[in-house]
């Protein structure tokens, strides 16, 4: 009887059929990049669309379908997305759902699985779930990852980056309001007519794009003091989206800050590069190894590009590359940190120490395992070697309050500014 | 110019003014119960009377409160630390440091050598909150508390961390009968242990420390307790006139650098400033009118229970009697059920005297009574049972269920929510078919409405009804209760009124009970007959919010707080007996029950027991954790397997090699060490190293390394290395050593075998955050044991780094021991298994597969839960000592933790094989086990087995495990 009771999971395929009519549905994390993301997936035929609902049914439907206790970005993403379903905009039987899924150590790996638990527990259980992950462990026939995809899919990010960097430098300064957000909406419009036509994606166009990006940025108008800096870490997705971090960004932005954030290349190329660890500490494939640490040379490349050309519009401000982001982590976690942000996150708070940013909100889940290691875990070590860093640690989940957050933010821009008096 | 610094903390309001000389002109302190803008005005025209005319005055608004106070009428706000900070900068004398004890906020400030500031997280624990509530539990004012505190005797070990763990400590410690001047002072304690484990965080409290805010303030024997634990000389603790006052003082010295301003207008602001009301955030009114509330309560009165008069009763009766956490519940029940006699009052620790006035009336009322049979429930059942000679305890699920039934038979869903538990069961054919009760962390549901209650001056009856026809119900979530504070905090801030915030908390209860403790899907998932009962269902206002949230009607019988008692007392109707043997009008004459405590010496953990004598010669001891101090020290064998015990017992028997050539190698004795011990030390004994092993845990070891921890909210299990690390340190070794270990051994069950990140990378956090691990050479090199031919090129050429071993041929002698010790221990685990699933068989006695991770094997991370199954005479195995199955399962969710792949595998080999089940043991704060737990449980039911979680932590009462055991013991009793 046992047997039987004990059937197997089978999980609803992707097929090619689907491609073609069915729509997928994906969690809003980081608007710039996402928009440019999607034009290149409406270009390979995927007819995607981004949620970005923010009310408090998210949260309700997060806490209804997941476990209480898992992580409040899964709660929220797989909130989103039964949210969607449960609007009555889609036909239940032409769409797909997408999360991504990194295959590391940290129970960030099992979303795509709870989402199919959840989806199970909504009599939804039909509905596809594509995973977006680079480790094979789920592969569907109507959704190819292939390489040239994948280099182009890079470089929208790397156009997110730039973006957003320029953008978070400039906005607290701008003399005519909305010029800067006007900006990213001209280049985002134009990026995703360039990609449409073809265009936008050979090294010389980049190049090119990026050179004019960041003249049109060099040239907003800008006016007042030097704000206090705020940097913004932690596991990737309460750090990128307003939904997770309670629209920390804006609230900086209010209480007169400038805000840095760490790119999401960085990020990818983290996920890549340990590989070479795993190589060295394990004894885990050499091939593998190489055909990463091949990739890892090629991205940066392209991230040195975006820096190069940041640098070449003063008083534009360029943040470093991953390989000097990763060297200055060396002293202080082990590379061999992987799981969830890893030493990344350790190396992002130097960074931006390293370049002067001071103050740092680190941002985390609540329960979050791997920033128990290499976020709060890590901030007294960082202090040792930067005795003026100024970090919070910030918890996220359904049920902290904005008024706690908010008081604690105000104790680390209060005592920023104080120690940059001092100085 | 005059300056006033106006400070709104979270339940008080504290108002300063000072003259152009910098004196204090006028000062207040007040709790302000949730009017904030009422009490701001009314000070505001006090300090403006005591400004000269035509002086001119600035003002600057800071605590949690204050903060949207500030913006809606447009005045200075500075943090609330920041301003400490500058109140302490006034101060003589330099200040090392400030801790700073708030109502809901604690704060550490490192003023020299290098600047800190330290706050509390999410968590209220070890705050003036906490306090209040503790004191509300004792039933005393915090002055009292205060002098209570001063004549203690012991320290019991209490849970600081947040004022619901600390309940389960006291409130056993309560019926046990424990002296409130110890259990203040503990208290004390406690407070003290959460401010230095929280926020010390590796820093030392040296040189000068000055302490501020309100209980350090009013409370001698908090401040006492402070210097005792950080061992301050007097000159060093500073705790200075006005402490209360002293951030209300530093923001009226910030508001030197703002303009005057006009307090009459300000005033006049407040009083027509309307909070934004964020939208969404609000819910459905309960009753929209009284229409509707008639109609509930026409409805709700129907559930009755037959009465008669236990004056002229003369056929047999029972007597039920419930001693729950804080209240004691007594029923006497007639032949047919009818309800004689009852009462329903507030223990506030003296459940003893509450049952024995009842007694005497009922005596007084019936001198001819025929007292059939009587049992006792609750957390003081024992301690009842045993005072008055009662015939029989029963575990709370069965008292409900019984009483239950009465009022419906066919029920299939009953909810409880008593003072401090929530219980729910699904009953299937009038069996209990899973249980659920609440974790650790979100308790205290019904006590904690009360005690909101009464901190914003209200009665708890009239404060739910404050609730019924709120029009804006606040939405305050659906987790633990104690976040719930900062979630009113909001509220508060926002200006929500008190009647929508009581109907919010009601409506929290509710669903912390549905999403948090059934978590329920769908409103189906409770089916439609649900009787609902215990005391905290008595407030309409929770009832209503449970139907609105089912949307099903549901039965509260009239007597929904006295059904624990009711059921008992219907339970002993069925007893076998003929003539209760409970103490006679006559014997209660002379019962005098005391208390005294004493340390137990009959083994190293030297349990601290309380011994009740009832003043005939008959005692109770409790506080024990085994039966010698009962035996006059004889250990009683019962045990007959228990795999937890078992697994100790190897890793005692190791032996370090004496005169080792190389010297001392040490290991921490916490996390994956319990899975890779006999690995590690057979290999470094094979090196000729002697492998020295900090202990078992233990609490003091905790509290020895508390101020280490980085993150308040990691697992026990992690947070008690600090301990184990400090051990090896006292002890002088010089050579720790302890890998990282990301992936653990492959057993061929899952789609990859990682640690959890914890388990992988503590010795990073230790390294990082341990000053004294920089002295020694703490070795927390990478490691992959999984594959063994890297491994050993990886020893190779570690060894000859560290320790010039170049020998080959030696290292691979000690790898090959390694791997060899690792096996043996393996195979012995499943040969272990195999022989206690036999003995199980022949014997008949069920199994529990007391299910975890290695590490739970620590007797302070599981609190002897293995030896309390064991003790129910069933054979205790641990999830690795069953046999692996020979081929990949496909999971729900993805496998790829080695400890979890054993659960599942655990989970399917219980759902296969008769008369044995499984327990899940789950560390509080691991992300993991929210999705171990959801897949294990989802295994087990799909099979229809029972499913029993035990959430533990660093909290070492085990009342509310035995309630889930007896009443999995109960089920399984049923079910055959």
């Amino acid at each position: 009887m046992a047997e039987e009771l004990l059937a197997e999971e089978e999980r609803v395929v992707f097929t090619k059929e689907m491609k073609e009519n069915y729509t997928i549905l994906v969690p809003m994390m980081l608007p710039i990049h996402f928009q440019l993301m999607q034009t290149l997936f409406a270009i390979e035929g995927y007819k995607m669309e981004i949620i970005d609902t923010r009310d408090r049914r998210v949260v309700d439907k997060g806490l209804k379908y997941t476990h209480n206790d898992i992580c409040y970005p899964a709660q929220l993403t797989i909130g989103q997305l039964m949210d969607a379903l449960e609007s009555g905009k889609y036909d239940k039987h032409k769409v797909a759902l997408m999360l991504m899924q990194t295959g590391g150590g940290c129970r960030a790996s099992n979303y795509v699985r709870l989402l199919r638990k959840a989806l199970k527990k909504a009599d939804l259980a039909y509905i596809p779930v594509v995973s977006l992950n680079y480790t094979g462990m789920e592969k569907d026939p109507g959704f190819d990852l292939n390489l040239s995809f994948t280099f182009k899919l890079i470089k929208a990010i790397v156009y997110g980056d730039l973006l957003m960097c320029l953008r978070n430098q400039l906005l607290p300064y701008e003399a005519e309001e909305g010029s800067v957000n006007n900006l990213v909406d001209k280049w985002c419009r134009e990026i995703s007519e360039q990609f449409k036509a073809g265009k936008g994606l050979k090294k010389k166009e980049i190049l090119a794009n990026m050179e004019n990006i960041c003249r049109d940025f060099a040239q907003v108008k800008t006016a007042g003091e030097e704000k206090i800096k705020v940097g913004i870490v932690g596991e990737i997705y309460v750090k990128f989206a307003p939904l997770g971090n309670n629209n920390l960004e804006d609230f900086l932005h209010k209480e007169d800050a400038e805000v840095v954030v760490p790119g999401l290349l960085d990020f990818l190329l983290y996920t890549i590069d340990t590989h070479q660890e795993d190589r060295k500490l394990y004894g885990h494939s050499k091939a593998k190894a190489m055909i990463f640490s091949f990739l890892v040379n090629k991205f940066s490349a392209l991230q040195n590009e975006m820096i190069a050309a940041i640098k070449r519009h003063p008083p534009l401000r360029a943040p470093s590359n991953f390989a000097h982001t990763k060297a200055l982590a060396k002293d202080y976690i082990h590379y061999g940190v992987k799981m969830g942000e890893g030493w990344l996150l350790t190396a992002e708070m130097l960074e931006l120490l390293d370049s002067g940013v001071n103050n740092i909100v680190c941002t985390q889940p609540f329960g979050c395992l791997p920033n128990h290691i290499c976020g709060r875990g890590m901030v007294r070590k960082i202090k040792e070697g930067y005795p003026e860093a100024n970090i919070v640690a910030i918890d996220y989940d359904s049920s902290a309050t904005k008024v706690n957050q908010e008081n604690r933010l105000k104790l680390m821009l209060s005592t920023g500014r104080k120690l940059a008096d001092a100085q | 110019m005059y300056r006033i610094g106006l400070d709104i903390g979270s339940t008080t309001i504290k108002a300063v003014v000072l003259d152009e000389k910098d004196n204090i002109i006028y000062k207040s302190y007040q709790r302000h119960r949730a009017m904030i803008k009422e009490k701001t005005q009314e000070l505001l025209s006090e300090m403006e009377a005591s400004i000269p005319e035509n002086e001119p005055a600035s003002l600057v608004i800071t605590g949690s409160a204050g903060m949207g106070m500030a913006e809606r009428i447009g005045v200075g706000f500075v943090q609330e630390v920041i301003a400490t900070q500058i109140a302490v900068e006034s101060y003589p004398e330099t200040i090392d440091a400030v801790i700073e004890l708030g109502g809901e906020d604690a704060k550490v400030l490192f003023l020299t050598g290098g600047v800190e500031v330290r706050m509390n997280g999410s968590c209220a624990g070890g705050t003036g909150a906490f306090i209040d509530q503790m004191a509300v539990l004792l039933d005393v004012d915090l002055e009292q508390l205060n002098e209570l505190a001063k004549k203690a005797k012991r320290i019991y070990p209490i849970a600081s961390r947040c004022g619901v763990f600390a309940k389960t400590d006291i409130q056993p410690l309560l019926n046990q009968g424990a002296a409130k001047e110890d259990i203040a002072l503990s208290i004390y304690h406690a407070v003290v242990n959460q401010t230095i484990g929280g926020l010390a965080q590796g820093r030392d409290f040296v040189g000068r420390i000055m302490f501020l805010g309100g209980p350090l303030s009013f409370m001698d024997a908090l401040q006492k307790s402070f210097v005792d634990v950080l061992n301050l000389s007097p000159d060093q603790a500073v705790f200075p006139e006005n402490a209360q006052y002293y951030v209300a003082y530093g923001a009226a010295l910030y508001a030197n650098r703002e303009k005057p301003v006009n307090l009459a207008s300000l005033a006049e602001k407040i009083k027509s400033s309307n909070q934004e009301l964020a939208e969404g955030n609000y819910l459905e009114p309960l009753f929209a009118n009284q229409e509707e509330y008639d109609e509930f309560c026409a409805r709700h009165a129907k559930a009755m229970v037959k009465t008669a008069d236990l004056v002229s009763y003369d056929k047999p009766v029972t007597i039920g009697i419930d001693s729950g956490s804080t209240t004691v519940k007594v029923a006497v029940v007639g032949e047919e059920g009818e309800l004689l006699y009852s009462v329903y009052k507030d223990n506030n620790g003296k459940a003893v005297e509450i049952v024995k006035e009842a007694l005497e009336e009922i005596y007084k009322l019936n001198p001819q009574v025929q007292i059939k049979a009587s049992a006792s429930t609750g957390y003081g059942e024992e301690l009842v049972k045993n005072a008055f000679r009662l015939d029989y305890g029963l575990v709370e699920t069965m008292a409900h269920l019984t009483a239950a039934q009465k009022f419906m038979p066919d029920v299939e869903f009953l909810l409880d929510i008593g003072g401090q538990d929530i219980k729910c069961f699904k009953i299937k054919n009038g069996a209990i078919d899973s249980i659920f009760l609440n974790e650790a962390c979100s308790s205290g549901c019904g006590s904690f409405i009360s005690t909101f209650a009464t901190s914003m001056g209200h009665e708890v009856e009239e404060f739910a009804k404050l609730g019924l026809f709120a029009p804006h119900p606040v939405d305050l979530g659906s987790r633990c209760t104690v976040f719930m504070n900062s979630s009113v905090k909001q509220a508060q801030k926002e200006g929500v009124t008190i009647d929508n915030i009581s109907a919010g908390l009601s409506v929290s209860v509710v669903k912390n009970a549905l999403y948090k403790v059934i978590r329920a899907n769908s409103k189906d998932d409770l089916g439609k007959k649900i009787v609902v009962q215990g005391g905290t269902l008595l407030n309409d206002a929770i009832l209503r919010a449970f139907e609105k949230e089912v949307e099903v009607e549901v039965v509260r019988p009239v007597i929904a707080g006295l059904m624990g008692a009711y059921g008992a007392a219907l339970f002993a109707k069925e007893l076998p007996i003929e003539k209760s043997q409970i103490l006679t009008a006559e014997e209660l004459k002379t019962f005098a029950p005391t208390v005294t405590s004493r340390i137990c010496q009959y083994c190293g953990n030297h349990c601290q027991l309380s011994v009740n004598s009832f003043g005939d010669g008959r005692e109770l001891i409790s506080g024990n954790r085994c039966e010698r101090p009962l035996n006059n020290g004889l250990l009683i064998n019962k045990t007959t397997f228990n795999a937890y015990q078992y697994k100790l017992g190897l890793i005692g028997k190791t032996k370090a090699k004496k005169d080792a050539k190389r010297g001392h190698i040490a290991i921490p004795m916490g996390l994956n060490m319990y899975e890779n011990w006999h690995f590690w030390h057979a290999f470094w004994t094979a090196l000729d190293f002697e492998v020295i092993r900090s202990p078992f845990g233990n609490r003091e070891l905790y509290l020895h390394g508390q101020h280490t921890v980085p993150s308040d909210t990691i697992c026990y299990p992690a947070k008690l290395m600090h301990g184990h690390i400090e051990y090896l340190l006292d002890k002088g070794e010089k050579r720790i050593f302890y890998p990282c270990l990301p992936y653990n051994f492959d057993e061929h069950i899952s789609d990859n075998h990682y640690n959890c990140p914890v388990v992988a990378y503590y010795p990073e956090v230790l390294s990082a955050n341990m000053k004294a691990l920089k002295e020694v050479d703490f070795s927390y090199e990478y490691f992959g044991l999984h594959n063994r031919k890297y491994f050993t090129k990886s020893m190779e050429h570690y060894l000859k780094e560290k320790y010039s071993i170049t020998a080959k041929k030696e290292v691979a002698k000690a790898i090959e021991a390694a791997y060899q010790a690792q096996d043996n221990y393996r195979q012995g685990l499943f040969k272990y298994g195999e022989e206690a699933l036999k003995y199980a068989k022949e014997n008949n006695l069920p199994v529990i597969v007391l299910a975890g991770r290695p590490y739970h094997v620590d007797p302070e991370i599981n609190h002897g839960i293995d030896k309390l199954i064991a003790d129910f005479g069933a054979v205790v195995i641990s999830e690795d000592c069953l046999p692996l199955e020979n081929e990949k399962k496909r999971r729900g969710v993805l496998n790829q933790w080695t400890y979890h792949a054993r659960l599942y595998n655990a989970a399917d080999y219980v759902c296969t094989h008769d008369n044995i089940y499984l327990v899940q043991l789950v560390s509080f704060g691991c992300g993991l086990d929210a999705v171990t737990t959801d897949e294990v449980r989802d295994i087990l039911e799909r099979n229809h087995q029972l499913y029993t979680q035990i959430k533990i932590d660093e909290i070492n009462n085990l009342g509310a495990v035995k309630i889930r055991l007896r009443s999995l013991f109960a089920a399984i009793e049923r079910k055959k």
